[in-house]
């Protein structure tokens, strides 16, 4: 039973064996995947993976996130303590941490015995966290009790080799064993104290077994770890260093011709990285905890469809590297790998999941590639939305309504048409702004706005097309790449340069899509715009609550979420009543969204509690006289939401109808 | 068995001016789009085509940009795809477009296949006649069954077809021997949606052109020189301002009263 290299050696060479033979045979799978540039910014990648990853800076933004840095600091530092272990095992008279010079060896020693009483300690709070309340239900895994077994078995042994070489070398020196304790407390404050009460008798025995329970738990776990979510903790790091560097607010385009496919029909589609996201999730929950669609009883769950990623891809992998087709289809079945078509109608594209996730997983990307293989080639989707697909196509909006009838929100106001050479700004009053009768309000208020500020704007008129969100976020790539054109097109021909928007989604497609067309915009959204113009003191508020009493402000999507624009409306609110909004609960990065984005603004909602509601009630616990909005969708579903909860004294009022209202007349 | 499915180009109603002076409609720079109805005409007969496997062409009457429409029906599926289109057709009212949809019906059944059903929409959104579909019928002696809103049965070995006709308040079930001529409801169906690929494969495709040297009719009998009926007048009624009664809100009793008063006094109210 001693420790002896010829037992060892051939062990761990099959347990290191067994940990190649499994990275290999998964993360091989990744070559399936289809090219995609993620290289390049080396150094900022550099910064991103040392502030996420070593630094877990978004791990950390919840309360458990710090036991989670525990164990990963202290496995950084045992690493030190296994490497030792490990060659020790193999040479155990050559190599031994207490051969190094001695003030290091001290060092080392003391940082190993910290470091596994907080892992220890780590893991026992984990354990307990996933008994007394997991992150979520299914969290409650024999896997992850047998894991964290493990490594707390690891860290117990590592105490009981420490402590009986302690004792055992006090026994053989002959030392006042006071002194030596005393001492040796504070190099390994737990160790020694172990040490003080092993008994004497059986120490080399009780070393020699906690050796092989540490020697064996280490295997196990090396072992273990490619085959299960642990793989973590080889992928998350790369998957860190090889992230986004911009936000994923957008989908890449796709060439449109004979004889190609669409979107993603089985997972050799994806992208390698899209694959590896896959082996990097720790099915932690946390996308799943902020996702719209899953916290309201929809079928769509984006831990879920990581998972049944990597399972649809664990599945089909070897017949895929043969180039032979897949027996498990990725779309259909909502059993263990397959996406449940439901579900991938659920997602509101609101970005939460992909906010949360501490490792950059795009799960949104990959739902949107998956519509557009149902979209493209199936032409399969919810009923409603052949009407929107239709009307988007052949009149440039979602209602079907004239394109003539794109100016009538003008009404009385002298709204002069875009001149490139003469007008600075064009603002694209988008398809709510144009014909939602309750969003021309808002045109007409930031009109006036722009117009006291003498602002010189002007609008494209008859010429304005929808700016394609909804069919992109939707998967209808190919209508979106023609209205793209289109505008893009229209904008050049315009000589437009600067745009102002009053709805996130034209702002964000025109901003960041229309950048993959060649046309670099500067686009501001009226919020930014209106709080600029407030700064620089052209419009001349009287700081006045008015009729609008206390107000909350919910943030859009896709302009707080994916564009960063936080603080703007904040500001407008506050500048225009005096007083900043109250925030909901869920505000800013972590806001929840209203239901529309991702094209659901034109489906029905039949499964679960409706997402609006959730919202509006969550607006009302702070008890407000007036929801402020910074999007038309926003408006429409906090408009039904409080007519639905019978709230209706409860107003909804666009930024810029709250700026309209405190302009001194 | 080959189906045809007749579809016209129409000017998206929904943009469409009426020019006071001619008293036509104004077209210039309103864009086209298949008529609604002939859409779920389209869309049955490529449902049938999944069912059954029979042959489905699509045939319209038009000026030569009406080849979009066609390729729209391609796009969706359609075997074949043929204007009918030719400066001698140009003019022509229901009777004169029946007679060259019915030459073509002729000719697919001659050189195609047999023709087992013709379908059509309803009518036109932009005519508003209803007139055509019959014409055809009457032209080639099929059997009409008008307003389908079901096509309950289809027994091809029998060559019988039993329909659903939605009238005013009620629905007739009716039993025809084929070949038949239907004119279809939106009910009926729910269009499909064009797959990417194949809106591309149409897009090279050239549509065929069947001109009257194709189809042979005397020219007295087609076009303007064919057309018993022209247009004297077309015009948007104009809308009589109403009249508010009373206040429903603060007095809904008294105000139904008043309007009960309005309505017997009009002659309006059974009693």
């Amino acid at each position: 039973m001693t420790p002896n290299p010829a037992l060892f050696a051939p062990l761990l060479l099959v347990a290191l064996a067994v940990f190649t033979w499994g990275c290999w045979k998964r993360l091989s799978l990744i070559t399936l995947g289809k090219p995609e540039e993620r290289g390049g910014s080396f150094v900022v990648r550099c910064g991103s993976m040392f502030t996420y990853a070593f630094g877990q800076k978004r791990v950390l933004a919840k309360p458990f996130g710090f036991n989670h840095f525990i164990i990963f600091w202290s496995f950084l530092i045992l690493m030190v303590a296994n490497s030792e272990f490990i060659l020790n095992g193999l040479f155990p008279r050559v190599i031994k941490l207490n051969r190094l010079p001695f003030e290091l060896y001290v060092t080392l020693a003391f940082l190993i015995d910290v470091a596994t009483l907080f892992a220890l300690v780590a893991v026992v709070v984990a354990a307990l966290r996933r008994l007394i309340a997991p992150p979520y239900p299914e969290a409650r895994t024999p896997e992850a009790f047998f894991i964290l077994g493990l490594i707390g078995s690891l860290m117990v042994a590592s105490f009981t080799i420490n402590a009986s070489e302690l004792a055992s070398f006090l026994a053989a020196s002959g030392v006042d064993p006071v002194s030596f304790l005393a001492a040796a407390r504070k190099v390994m404050p737990v160790a020694a104290r172990l040490a003080a009460q092993l008994p004497t008798l059986q120490l080399e025995l009780i070393h020699d077994v906690a050796w092989w329970v540490h020697a064996l738990a280490l295997m196990a776990f090396v072992c273990y770890l490619p085959n299960s979510k642990h793989m973590h903790i080889l992928t998350a790091i790369p998957n860190c260093f090889l992230r986004r560097l911009e936000k994923p607010n957008t989908q890449p385009r796709e060439i449109f011709a004979v004889g190609n496919s669409y979107g993603v029909e089985q997972v050799d589609g994806y992208s390698w990285k899209d694959l590896l996201d896959t082996f990097a999730c720790t099915e932690c929950g946390r996308c799943q905890n902020v996702c719209p669609a899953h916290l309201t009883g929809k079928p769509l769950n984006p831990r879920g469809v990581i998972h049944d990623i990597k399972v649809n891809l664990l599945d089909n992998g070897a017949a895929l590297k043969a180039g032979k087709g897949v027996h498990k289809a990725l779309i259909g079945e909502a059993a263990e790998g397959g996406i449940s078509e439901e579900a991938i109608w659920s997602c509101t594209t609101c970005g939460a999941c992909m906010e949360a996730c501490p490792v950059f997983i795009e799960q949104m990307p990959k739902l949107v590639e998956l519509r557009r293989h149902l979209v493209e080639n199936e032409a399969r989707f919810p009923e409603e939305l052949l009407n929107l697909f239709e009307n988007m196509e052949s009149r440039s909006n979602p209602w079907g309504i004239a394109p003539s009838e794109r100016t009538k929100w003008c009404g009385q106001l002298d709204v002069k048409p875009f001149n490139g050479d003469t007008t600075e700004y064009l603002l694209f009053v988008g398809c709510a702004g144009s014909f939602d009768s309750r969003n021309k309000h808002v045109s007409v208020a930031l009109a006036q706005l722009l117009d006291t500020a003498g602002v010189s704007w002007g609008i494209l008129g008859k010429d304005e097309k929808c700016c394609g969100d909804s069919v992109r976020r939707l998967g209808n790539e190919f209508v979106f790449e023609r209205m793209a054109t289109e505008n893009v097109a229209t904008f050049r021909e315009r000589g437009v340069k600067k745009v102002i928007t009053q709805c996130p989604h034209c702002f964000t497609t025109l901003k960041n899509d229309y950048r993959q067309y060649g046309l670099e915009l500067e686009v501001i959204h009226h919020s930014e715009f209106l709080r600029n113009l407030v700064r620089d003191g052209r419009l001349p508020v009287e700081k006045t609550t008015g009729e609008l009493g206390s107000t909350v402000f919910h943030d859009s999507c896709y302009l707080g979420r994916h564009n960063d624009v936080y603080d703007a409306p904040r500001a407008v609110i506050e500048a225009a009543t005096g007083t900043a909004p109250s925030e909901m609960e869920r505000n800013r990065g972590a806001a929840f969204c209203c239901g529309a984005g991702g094209g659901r603004m034109w489906m029905e909602e039949h499964v679960g509690e409706r997402i609006n509601l959730t919202r509006v009630n969550e607006a009302l616990e702070q008890k407000p006289d007036t929801i402020c909005v910074a999007c038309p969708y926003c408006m429409t579903m906090f408009e039904d939401g409080l007519k639905d909860v019978k709230a209706e004294n409860v107003k909804v009022r666009d930024v810029a109808e709250v700026m309209a209202e405190a302009l001194l007349r | 068995m080959l189906i045809v499915v007749c579809i016209k180009q129409v000017p998206d109603t929904t943009q469409v001016q009426i020019d006071p002076v001619t008293n036509t409609l104004v077209r210039d720079g309103i864009p086209f789009i298949v008529n609604p109805y002939d859409t779920h005409a389209l869309e049955e007969a490529l449902r049938l085509k999944d069912r059954f496997g029979c042959r489905v062409a699509a045939i319209s009457m038009g000026p030569p940009n009406a080849e979009g429409t066609l390729k729209k029906a391609l796009a969706l599926g359609v075997d074949h795809a043929i204007l009918l289109s030719d400066r001698v057709f140009g003019g022509a009212d229901t009777l004169a477009t029946s007679k060259v949809l019915a030459a073509a019906i002729g000719k697919l059944n001659r050189d195609v296949d047999e023709v087992g059903l013709v379908l059509c929409g309803k009518q036109t959104i932009d005519g508003d006649t209803a007139q055509v579909g019959p014409g055809i019928a009457s032209r080639l002696n099929y059997r009409q069954l008008t307003l389908v809103d079901k096509i309950v049965t289809l027994d091809l070995a029998a060559k019988k077809i039993r329909v659903s006709r939605k009238l005013e308040g009620r629905h007739e079930i009716v039993e025809a021997p084929l070949p038949a001529m239907l004119t279809v409801v939106r009910e009926l169906n729910r269009p499909r949606y064009p797959k990417v690929a194949m809106r591309l494969a149409a897009a090279e495709v050239v549509v065929e052109v069947w001109n009257n040297q194709v189809l042979q009719l005397e020219e007295q009998s087609i076009g303007l020189k064919g057309s018993p009926t022209w247009v004297s007048k077309i015009f948007s009624p104009e809308r009589v301002k109403g009249e508010i009664l009373g206040d429903g809100l603060a007095d809904p009793a008294g105000t139904a009263a008043l309007l009960i008063e309005k309505l017997l006094a009009k002659d309006m109210l059974p009693l």
